[in-house]
């Protein structure tokens, strides 16, 4: 078989017959790194505050003498600082990373540790003052998402499951597929396939605006305004305790969007990401 | 490869992070937000809106104690010993009838008891019962003159051992939060006395705001126009040393 040059290397790079499609629009490219930037200092800047007292409570209050739910802590035993993490009545040991980690080259008694926080020594009036500006940051640039993406009918073409994609049969066929890394080809790589539709939606309708919100709720001045708030969370303790929770959510989906940006090709994906082209491949398999 | 990558972006992210962190400049940035998040409060929250407010079968067995827990001065240890009879609640500053007020005078003026929940800066919150007298009819007694804008709130007890007096604790609220109905100077709790550790004779409560704001072991009032003078210059012992002033997040 004789190959024209230059098709041999083409074949290489990008498969045959691929074209390049209008992928994502800026407004959600932009939010997207935002969001990104965001919810790393979010994050980092809220376990430097988790630290200050790393304790987790369900109710209305919830004070040392309380019985936690969570709690990361150490104790002193013959000869060295112990961490640990309990949950209910169960507690893992965990020195080295959580509750007693190295810091300054001596092993501290922090929950979380330095490489985890912003900043990473002690400083609960600078790790507000982080997670209180990117908070602002981040509703803000949710605003603009939200309403671009009602607006501009990003969530329902893009984000909300076609009836042919919630059929279990259906559903069920993505799980294995995405057990197994076979991802779509050709007009099937179009769209978003349900499990990322949905994992979208409970992120951007779900995760997201809780995690706004029991923010919110452990505001003394907003709690004053919304007493319900602490209410439907079961109490100013419990939102803490949710707060914890559905960052930890978000986390897991984070990881799991990563690996699946990184499997499903990652080049592909990022480019689509900047510049806003996503290249559909119409080979058969 | 691309993992460690990954890791090694973002360890020079979180160097980068601290120094940044520790430049006044960057910090000057992040707090720029505050002012937003005040002028939102307060176009959220009503005058008069009120902080939770709970039963009795709400309390926490146990209200945790924080902070000073017996002030370390010979004046304070005098004064307890001798059942604060001899202590008195100074009002002074922009006011036209300065005060000297005894725990006797104090408890004459109307009562206001709240069962309301502390939230300290930390995470933690304690349900309590407080009862006390309103600031905003003290103020009234005082006559508060035009031109004042806030309330300093001077207290005994010293966070940190100093040769000037700047480590004594001391907190400020601005006029809305003086007359708020919730505001009250508490010498109960729980039904019984104010104790020592939770600030006897007498302490502040804020309650739409966190947990330092509400100051113990009360020596005086000043009514003033403007904190800035007052030791750090930041309107509280707590703000001096990088918290908000404004503690209703």
């Amino acid at each position: 078989m004789h190959f024209p040059h230059g098709l041999h290397a083409a074949a290489q790079s990008r498969p045959a017959r691929a074209r390049l499609i209008r992928r994502h629009s800026l407004t959600v490219r932009v939010a997207h790194w935002l969001n990104v930037v965001c919810l790393c200092v979010l994050l980092m800047s809220g376990l430097q505050i988790f630290n200050a007292h790393p304790r987790l409570y369900w109710g209305k209050y919830g004070a040392d003498a309380d019985k936690p739910l969570i709690a990361v802590g150490s104790r002193q035993d013959a000869n060295a600082l112990r961490g640990f993490v309990q949950i209910g009545s169960a507690r893992v040991e965990t020195t080295g990373l959580f509750g007693v980690s190295g810091e300054n080259g001596a092993a501290t008694a922090r929950a979380f540790p330095a490489w985890l926080t912003v900043p990473s020594y002690h400083d609960l009036g600078a790790g507000r003052h982080w997670h209180f500006f990117f908070a602002w940051l981040l509703v803000l640039n949710g605003l603009v998402y939200l309403v671009h993406g009602v607006w501009r009918r990003h969530f329902r073409r893009d984000l909300l499951p076609s009836r042919d994609q919630l059929a279990p049969r259906h559903l069920w066929q993505e799980i294995r597929d995405h057990a197994r890394l076979r991802f779509a080809r050709g007009d099937a790589a179009r769209r978003y396939n349900a499990l990322q539709k949905l994992s979208y939606l409970v992120v951007v309708f779900g995760l997201l605006p809780t995690m706004v919100l029991t923010g919110l709720t452990m505001s003394p001045g907003l709690n004053a305004a919304f007493p319900f708030l602490a209410d439907l969370f079961g109490g100013r303790a419990s939102a803490r305790t949710l707060h914890f929770i559905t960052a930890s959510l978000l986390v897991l989906f984070v990881f799991v969007h990563v690996a699946m940006v990184v499997a499903s090709g990652l080049w592909n994906n990022l480019r689509s990401m900047l510049n806003g082209l996503y290249a559909i491949n119409d080979d058969r398999e | 490869m691309l993992m460690s990558l990954a890791a090694g972006a973002g360890t020079l992210a979180l160097a980068g992070c601290d120094r940044l962190a520790r430049n006044t400049g960057v910090d000057a940035l992040l707090r720029g937000t505050e002012k937003l998040t005040v002028r939102s409060q307060r176009l959220l929250l009503d005058r008069q809106s009120l902080a939770q407010e709970f039963s009795e079968a709400d309390l926490s067995p146990v209200f945790r104690a924080n902070g000073t827990q017996m002030p370390d001065s010979e004046e304070y240890t005098q004064l307890l010993e001798h059942g604060f009879e001899e202590w008195r609640l100074q009002v002074d500053g922009l006011v036209q009838r300065p005060q000297r007020l005894s725990l006797a005078e104090l408890r004459r003026f109307p009562s206001r008891t709240q069962i309301t929940r502390h939230d300290c800066v930390e995470g933690w919150s304690a349900i309590g019962k407080w009862q006390g007298v309103p600031l905003g009819l003290v103020l009234d007694a005082a006559g508060v003159m035009p031109g004042a804008r806030y309330v300093v709130f001077h207290c005994a007890d010293e966070l940190e051992r100093t040769l000037d007096g700047s480590g004594r604790y001391y907190e400020s609220i601005d006029l809305l939060d003086a007359y708020h109905p919730q505001t009250i100077l508490a010498y109960g709790m729980n039904g019984r006395q104010l104790p020592v550790a939770h600030g006897a004779p007498l302490r502040l409560r804020v309650e739409r705001q966190l947990g330092y704001k509400h100051a113990k072991y009360l020596m005086r009032i000043e009514v003033v126009d403007a904190y800035g003078g007052l030791w750090g210059g930041k309107g509280g012992f707590w703000e001096d040393r990088g918290y908000e002033w404004y503690a209703g997040i």
